[in-house]
């Protein structure tokens, strides 16, 4: 039973480290990310082999059932996960407002009335 | 509107355009204004900060700011505009409030709640918080285009409260103001109540904020 379950998660590890990977090779993922989750899939294929590390592990922390602690290292990595990309969203969003305004001011369209001074003055 | 602000105020006028779909931006340089297009829509605070940035590109040393649904009076600008002459103040704000400007009862509670926080932080009356009719000289100027806030609103509770960590001397005149042209007013989509406590927000992240020296 348990042999069997270990291999379907061997296999979804060995497939998403493929994907990752494939990612990398045709440039859509930047090596940060893919070092990443080559990380996590790397300690993912430890824990399927070695049940026993996550015993060890869950003891030292007084959890009893192993796997809560396989659960509890997966949201806490999640979330800083998300946390992480809000981050980054933040500052792109920033910057692409900061290109948007530049291209904004290179594009300065003059009045096309003739009776026009020279521009500017108030904003919208 | 624009030809009005050209003619009272003898100035140049700049419309920011915040993508905008229909012929806005033709009908502006038709009545006498350099348009400014934004490829996508920013928002007031990125449309201001966009303005300012022109202003001072081009060297100019005061900025006046309305809205262009119409709602601000130009003949009321130069109002401003002597405010900030006469009373050597950086900063002045045209106040809705004395023209019996309406409000809904929950945002004039919001509105009288934002008055109060930021008029202390200030320590000069401002009822108006979040009007979009300014006059700005050149320290509010430096000040602005080195730092000016995004977010819906914000911009000009936030910008107050820069202005005053800045020193700069902010008052506010009373101005007649009409009820909009066109558009729809952008605040009634969302509850006052929503945005009250997003801006007292931004007022307490504010004063944690770390100060930026003046350059």
């Amino acid at each position: 039973m348990e042999g069997r379950l270990q291999l379907v998660i061997a296999t979804l590890t060995v497939i998403s480290l493929a994907f990752v990977l494939e990612l990398v090779r045709r440039r859509q993922l930047r090596e940060k990310y893919a070092l990443l989750w080559l990380a996590v899939g790397a300690v993912a294929v430890v824990l399927v082999a070695a049940r026993p590390v996550l015993d060890r592990v869950s003891l030292f922390l007084g959890i009893t059932y192993g796997p809560t602690t396989l659960f509890l290292f997966a949201i806490l990595f999640l979330m800083a996960m998300v946390g992480h990309l809000s981050w980054e969203v933040s500052r792109l969003e920033g910057e692409s407002r900061h290109l948007a305004e530049e291209i904004a001011l290179l594009k300065a369209r003059p009045p096309t009335n003739a009776l026009a001074e020279e521009p500017a003055g108030s904003t919208d | 509107m624009v030809e009005g602000a050209r003619l009272v105020l003898g100035a140049p006028v700049v419309v920011v355009d915040d993508g905008s779909t229909d012929a806005t931006s033709d009908l502006a340089r038709a009545a006498g204004a350099t348009v400014l297009p934004l490829p996508f829509n920013l928002g007031v605070g990125g449309a201001i900060r966009t303005g300012i940035h022109y202003a001072v590109d081009n060297g100019y040393r005061y900025v006046l700011q309305l809205d262009g649904d119409g709602q601000h009076e130009p003949t009321e600008a130069k109002r401003l505009l002597e405010a900030l002459d006469h009373d050597q103040a950086d900063l002045v704000i045209g106040s809705r409030f004395a023209s019996g400007y309406e409000v809904s009862r929950h945002r004039r509670a919001a509105m009288r709640v934002l008055s109060w926080v930021v008029s202390r932080r200030l320590r000069t009356r401002v009822t108006d918080t979040t009007s979009g009719f300014r006059a700005m000289g050149p320290r509010a100027l430096e000040l602005f285009a080195r730092e000016y806030p995004l977010d819906y609103l914000s911009d000009t509770v936030e910008a107050l409260l820069l202005a005053a960590d800045a020193g700069l001397r902010v008052i506010e005149v009373d101005v007649v103001m009409h009820t909009r042209q066109g558009g729809r007013p952008s605040a009634n989509r969302m509850s006052s109540a929503f945005h009250l406590s997003r801006l007292l927000l931004v007022i307490v992240l504010h004063s944690l904020r770390r100060r930026t020296p003046p350059a």
